[in-house]
């Protein structure tokens, strides 16, 4: 059974169609990266999933549950469901280590003691266990994103979903996100990455895919999309992601020389 | 001699000082001292309202604040939340609410309350008598001007955290309690802050539900005083008192601030 399964789609924001038509399926212990321009859906597409938007229609099962059914319980499906957000989205009252328990202990109703056993388990595993007791506003944005990786998998989800995990970093805190999100992918972790990060994604995914005006343009191995592109859509977002400086003025149509 | 500019705004801003500290020096020492505290600190008259300006008005000044503030507040924040409904009769009832108590005088509220509420139910009484009358009066309308409050301080909230605790499993209630009222309170110490010094003072209207000996207000206690003393001395300790509760209360708050400061 596919973790993942979407069919056909559609996400409308009033008289703006975000997403046309989307197919597209996640097998366990998949990594998949979806790049594209900003505005083409990506991150449409992944709030859909654990339903922080409402599908327009279409069908999207996780591990199986159709999320779209009005009888599904979206509270025990995003329990299996790790998010990790651009903005981090720590809460900010409280400690690290209470931001890892708070869900273990409301949600899953484990005891204190177990909730930070596991919370000091997850906060070694993303090099954060020395600043359990800290305030995320004490924290570098690379550690705040560290700390908010331990939190969704305090929950063990069984599926974590990345919406531009490293777009609101410095350059330089960039690497220790993506090195802990490389060392999940290589325990088997299934994930479903919107990214910008070109070199993670044909480092690390199983699978890249290719989106352009809320639809899926085109998917495959890294070494396929990103080597022999097959559509003008992909070549050319891959030329202005991965060579900006040879972007020519004709190209974008600017005379700034006579 | 030529002056840097610099120095030349210093030389100004001396001056500014300099001619606001004697025009304060000129009012002092033109008002006639011996007539004011003639009028206004006679030692005996104030020395005559103690213990009871302390052990009774004080008291009951402080009782009435506490007990408005928690109903006002208790009823604040439901109608915060009911203005932040998806279900829109609750939004109204809620609009509807806070614009007609906003918009009445406390005075007239607590009256309807102390005398209109009696005569509509005659078999009930609000329970805690005048206690109680105070609660629901000035809490009505404090309860108005909480909840906008308070639904500016939810609204501060970033709309990531409630998101951010929706994908963990919470339910919306859950995420409510743990996670977004805890940083929206925060955000409204100080505004509310403002609400309970104001609420202080507006116990002073307590006196239209006619107060006896025991569960008499500092306003009302102080006015009776001048009363019998035909000398409105009793009015400088009254307002002494009510400083005694709103100066501390803003220390509490700038420390409680301060707390919430490093965690942000």
């Amino acid at each position: 059974m596919s973790t993942i399964e979407i069919g056909q789609l559609h996400k409308s924001f009033g008289a703006l169609e975000v997403l046309r038509g989307i197919d597209l399926s996640v097998e366990p212990g998949e990594v998949v990266c979806v790049i594209g321009p900003s505005g083409s859906g990506k991150s449409t597409l992944l709030r859909c999933v654990n339903l922080l938007e409402e599908p327009t229609s279409g069908s999207i099962r996780v591990a199986g549950v159709e999320v779209t059914d009005p009888d599904c319980d979206i509270d025990a499906v995003r329990r299996g469901i790790g998010m990790v957000f651009q903005q981090f989205n720590l809460f900010g009252h409280l400690t690290v280590r209470e931001n890892v328990t708070i869900a273990q202990r409301r949600v899953l109703g484990r005891s204190r003691a177990e909730a930070d056993r596991i919370a000091t388990a997850n906060l070694e595993r993303v090099g954060l266990v020395d600043k359990a007791g800290a305030y995320p506003a004490q924290l570098s944005g690379g550690q705040q994103q560290r700390a908010a990786i331990a939190r969704a998998l305090a929950m063990d989800p069984q599926l974590m979903l990345f919406d531009e995990p490293t777009s609101a970093l410095d350059p330089e805190l960039v690497g220790e996100v993506l090195a802990v999100m490389r060392g999940l992918a290589a325990e088997g972790m299934t994930m479903l990455v919107v990214t910008h990060e070109m070199a993670f994604a044909r480092e690390v995914a199983s699978r890249v895919v290719f989106m352009d005006g809320g639809v899926i343009v085109e998917q495959g191995r890294p070494a396929e999309v990103f080597g022999r592109p097959r559509e003008a859509r992909t070549r050319e977002f891959l030329h202005r992601v991965l060579e900006p400086n040879r972007v020519s003025e004709t190209e974008i149509g600017a005379h700034l020389t006579d | 001699m030529k002056l840097s500019r610099r120095r030349r705004q210093r030389v100004a801003r001396i001056a500014g000082y300099v001619v606001f500290a004697l025009a304060i020096v000129a009012v002092a020492a033109s008002a006639d001292w011996a007539r004011l505290s003639d009028a206004f600190f006679q030692a005996d008259i104030a020395g005559s309202m103690f213990p009871e300006a302390i052990t009774v008005a004080l008291r009951n000044t402080i009782i009435y604040t506490l007990l408005a503030f928690v109903f006002g507040l208790t009823l604040g924040l439901i109608l915060a939340l009911m203005r932040l409904s998806s279900i829109l009769p609750y939004r109204w009832a809620a609009t509807a609410y806070i614009e007609l108590f906003r918009g009445l005088p406390a005075l007239l509220v607590l009256f309807m309350v102390g005398y209109g509420v009696p005569l509509a139910f005659p078999d009930r009484e609000i329970p805690g008598g005048v206690y109680g009358s105070v609660t629901v009066g000035l809490g009505l309308t404090a309860a108005a001007y909480m909840a906008e409050t308070i639904r500016a301080g939810i609204q501060a909230v970033p709309k990531g955290q409630l998101e951010a605790a929706r994908t963990l499993g919470m339910s919306h209630t859950r995420a409510m309690i743990s996670i977004v009222l805890p940083q929206a309170f925060r955000i409204v110490i100080p505004p509310l802050t403002n609400e309970i010094i104001l609420l202080t003072k507006d116990t002073s209207l307590v006196y239209v539900l006619g107060v006896t000996p025991a569960t008499i207000e500092l306003t009302k206690f102080a006015g009776d005083t001048l009363n019998t003393r035909v000398n409105p001395t009793p009015l400088v300790v009254a307002g002494l008192l009510y400083l005694l509760i709103t100066l501390p209360l803003s220390q509490v708050v700038r420390a409680l601030e301060r707390r919430a400061a490093r965690e942000r």
